[in-house]
Parts: structure tokens; C-alpha cells; sequence
């Protein structure tokens, strides 16, 4: 199937493209890499009357070094963010977040910010950017603001940037030199993740970040296993018992693909997995 | 409608296209080159594949005004035709009959000439991988997956 007619419209800075959003609100959508917007138009679950395309905008993309920090541009590949030198060096995490999506041609072509905006729950950057306590530069109207990863993603497929608002880029705290793994569980290759757990631990281990994909509405941190990992030694039988408190606090859903307490069985195993890979035990 | 100026397997073309058009549409409907097929609409199976600026996409996942100004190789454009050679890739595909119904030929074809570009001496499990986004009925992949690692072990020689 093909769209619903819709006018395209190709901004070449921020500005414009914010203007265009101001002028048709409701009516818009923003185009980032399309890998997820081109199958709904095609489906027609949504039909916009307007396609605002920001593949034009270079200084969405792109990754530099800020300090105490890494910058993502927003409409930076997946393949790009996975092989980056700054991203392997101090947000190692990401780097195999992000080939974990989807498959090679996809990665081509679809954004992080995109896929972070989009803010599907079984997506596979929402956890590690969680866990990695990124922040989110959201341009609008009235300048620009910063939003804690905590309180960017609000519900399923719903995130805090408004109506007339564009993620611009997001900010990653450097996490120099910490282990990491994204263990994925899916039934066939390419599939969105039934659980995924994103796992970051600094030594072996003086502190832990985990981050839970398609465990609720939105990406979740383990907390109770963050906490129980911080100042353990990394060995086999002490990481699985941290990992046994992973689903504390999660309402995952219920599907073709599992029930909510398998999801939660999952969530304990594929963390136990996922920091002893990151810990290199 | 919207102007498009672009390279398809080396010519230069421009045509006023609805915003909607997908690229693969263009590629067969607009320019015949219906060496690039559909398969699954869903942007699942890969049997589009092709170059956008020398990176494989699923075309049928690319709108074609994002493919304005830039440059798209389908399975048409790969081998020097007018020397009337096939590609390597292509070659070692017909040596280790990588193909039953051939349906989704030109998409592996396309997605293993990026894979060995990207990484010339790939091992099986990388071959595997690298391909999972192309989907085959009939093979079982095997046989695609020696094709790859046979061009592989042909560029080296």
C-alpha cells in the first residue's frame, strides 16, 4: 500500500522547521529517518496532511565531545551512533544498543533521536539512554530546553516534547571505561524485543545502571538490582540474586509473544545476563 | 507534486513526483527498472534493497523525494553491463546456486555487496547477521550464505 496524499515540506535549519509545525500543528508529522513513520503512513494507521522532512537539516546530525559529556544529534543513524569512537569510548552502552535495531538497511536509515522521539516501549534505545541518564534538547517556539531522561518518556509512544517542539539532540554523561551489554530476547532475527535489558557497570563492581526494555508503558530502570549490584563483588551466584529483584516495580504487558509474568522471568534472567557480560564475568 | 533531481545506476534523472511516491515505486514505475521488486510492503523483507549514496536501504522504506540529490544503485546499475559481465557477487550467487525461486535475489545480492564492503572477510555467523534483514522462503539460506562467503574468498584471491 502506498500513503495518503500528503504536502512535503523539506526545511534546511531548526528555525523553519519549528515555523512549519507552528503553522500546521495538528496536521503535521515530522519526518527523522522514516523506518518507523513510512510503515505506519503505508499501513495507514496516520495519514498527516503535511510531512515536515528534517533530512535536510545537517547540523541535526552528528556526534562531538562536550566536556563531561557526549552530543547526539538527533538525526544521527543508528549505524553511525554504533560505530562512533566517542560513543565505543564513553557511552559503550549505546554503541550496542543501537546494533541490536532492527537490521543493517534499517540501520541505515533510521535516527536516534528519531527512534527515542517515536518512544515505541519495546524500542531498544529508551533503556539504555534511561540507564545512561541521558538529557534531551527539545527546540520549540520559545528557545530551546533540557529534559531528564527521567521525565522525558511519559507514556507509550509518548514523550514530553509538544506539539510545536523538535528533539534537537541528546546529551550523554560520559561513562568512560564502564563494561556494558544489551541482551535482547527475540523469537526470529529483526524482531522488536520481547524484554531487552541494557546493562552498564563501572569496575567489578562500585556501581551498575540497568535499564529494561518493554517492561511497561515506558523504558524502566531496575533500580532494586541497581542497588543491590553497587559495591558487590562481581561473581556468578552474587550478580543472579541482584537480578532476581529486576522486575520489582514493572507492569509489562501482556501478548502474543508472552504473558506479563513471563516477561518478568525474563526481565531477572536477561539481567543476570546482561551485567555478568557487562562485568566480564 | 515535487521536483527531484537524482542518480540512478549512473544516469542523472529528475521528475516531478507526489510527495507519497516510495522509492521503489519510482524505480519500477516511473524508470522501468523492475529488476527491483516488492515482496513484503512491510519493510520486513528486504527483497528492495538498494544503494542510497552507497549504503543499502529498503526502498519501499525510503520516500522518493529523500532520495533527492543523492545517488541510488538498484541490482541494474551493479555489474558493468555494457561489458555484459556480472558483478562478483552476482557471479558467485550462479556458481553456489545461492537462489531457488529468485524472488529475493536482487535484495541479498544488494545487501551482500554493503556487507562485504563494510567488512570484506566476514565470518558465517557476520554473514548471517549482516543478512538478517533479507528474508528468503525457499533456500533456507544456506547455500546464500556460501555465495557470500564465496565472493568473499574470490575478492581476496
Amino acid at each position: 500500500m502506498i500513503p495518503v496524499k500528503f504536502d512535503y515540506l523539506a526545511p534546511t535549519s531548526v528555525e523553519e522547521a519549528i515555523s512549519a509545525l507552528g503553522q500546521h500543528g495538528d496536521d503535521a508529522k515530522i519526518l527523522a529517518g522514516g523506518q518507523s513513520l513510512l510503515p505506519v503512513l503505508r499501513m495507514r494507521l496516520n495519514a498527516p496532511e503535511v510531512v515536515i522532512d528534517l533530512g535536510g537539516i545537517s547540523s541535526l546530525r552528528g556526534i562531538r565531545d562536550d566536556g563531561d559529556a557526549i552530543v547526539i544529534g538527533a538525526m544521527t543513524t543508528h549505524h553511525d551512533v554504533r560505530d562512533d569512537h566517542l560513543v565505543k569510548e564513553h557511552a559503550l552502552l549505546l554503541s550496542k544498543a543501537a546494533a541490536e535495531v532492527a537490521d543493517s538497511q534499517i540501520r541505515h536509515r533510521g535516527t536516534f533521536g528519531g527512534a527515542l522521539a517515536h518512544a515505541d516501549p519495546a524500542g531498544d534505545l529508551g533503556a539504555p539512554a534511561l540507564a545512561l541518564g541521558a538529557q534531551f534538547v527539545i527546540a520549540g517556539p520559545g528557545g530551546t530546553r533540557t529534559v531528564e531522561a527521567s521525565d522525558f518518556f511519559v507514556d507509550l509512544f509518548e514523550t514530553a516534547i509538544g506539539d510545536d517542539e523538535i528533539l534537537t539532540e541528546v546529551r550523554i554523561p560520559k561513562h568512560t571505561g564502564w563494561g556494558a551489554h544489551y541482551e535482547k530476547f527475540v523469537r526470529v532475527a529483526h524482531q522488536w524485543p520481547i524484554v531487552a535489558v541494557a546493562a552498564t557497570v563501572k569496575g567489578s563492581i562500585d556501581e551498575a545502571r540497568i535499564g529494561l526494555t518493554n517492561m511497561g508503558s515506558t523504558p524502566l530502570r531496575a533500580t532494586a538490582s541497581e542497588q543491590a549490584l553497587a559495591g558487590a563483588s562481581a561473581t556468578e551466584d552474587g550478580v543472579r540474586a541482584a537480578a532476581d529483584l529486576a522486575a520489582e516495580g514493572t507492569n509489562p504487558p501482556s501478548d502474543l509473544n508472552g504473558a506479563a509474568d513471563y516477561r518478568q522471568h525474563l526481565a531477572r534472567v536477561l539481567t543476570g545476563r546482561a551485567v555478568l557480560k557487562a562485568a566480564g564475568v | 507534486m515535487t521536483k527531484i533531481e537524482l542518480t540512478v545506476d549512473g544516469a542523472a534523472v529528475s521528475d516531478d513526483v507526489e510527495p507519497r511516491m516510495l522509492l521503489v515505486q519510482y524505480l519500477r514505475e516511473k524508470l522501468g527498472k523492475t529488476g527491483t521488486v516488492v515482496g513484503c510492503d512491510t519493510s520486513n523483507c528486504g527483497a528492495c534493497t538498494v544503494h542510497l549514496d552507497g549504503t543499502s536501504v529498503k526502498s519501499c522504506n525510503v520516500l522518493a523525494v529523500q532520495a533527492n540529490g543523492r545517488t541510488v544503485t538498484t541490482i541494474e546499475g551493479l555489474a558493468d553491463a555494457a561489458e555484459g559481465e556480472l558483478h562478483p557477487v552476482q557471479e558467485a550467487f550462479r556458481e553456489c546456486h545461492g537462489l531457488q525461486c529468485g524472488f529475493c535475489t536482487p535484495g541479498m545480492i544488494m545487501q551482500a555487496v554493503d556487507l562485504l564492503a563494510e567488512n570484506p572477510d566476514p565470518t558465517e555467523e557476520e554473514v548471517r547477521l549482516g543478512m538478517e534483514g533479507n528474508l528468503c522462503r525457499c533456500t533456507g539460506y544456506h547455500n546464500i550464505v556460501k555465495s557470500v562467503l564465496h565472493a568473499a574468498e574470490g575478492a581476496k584471491s
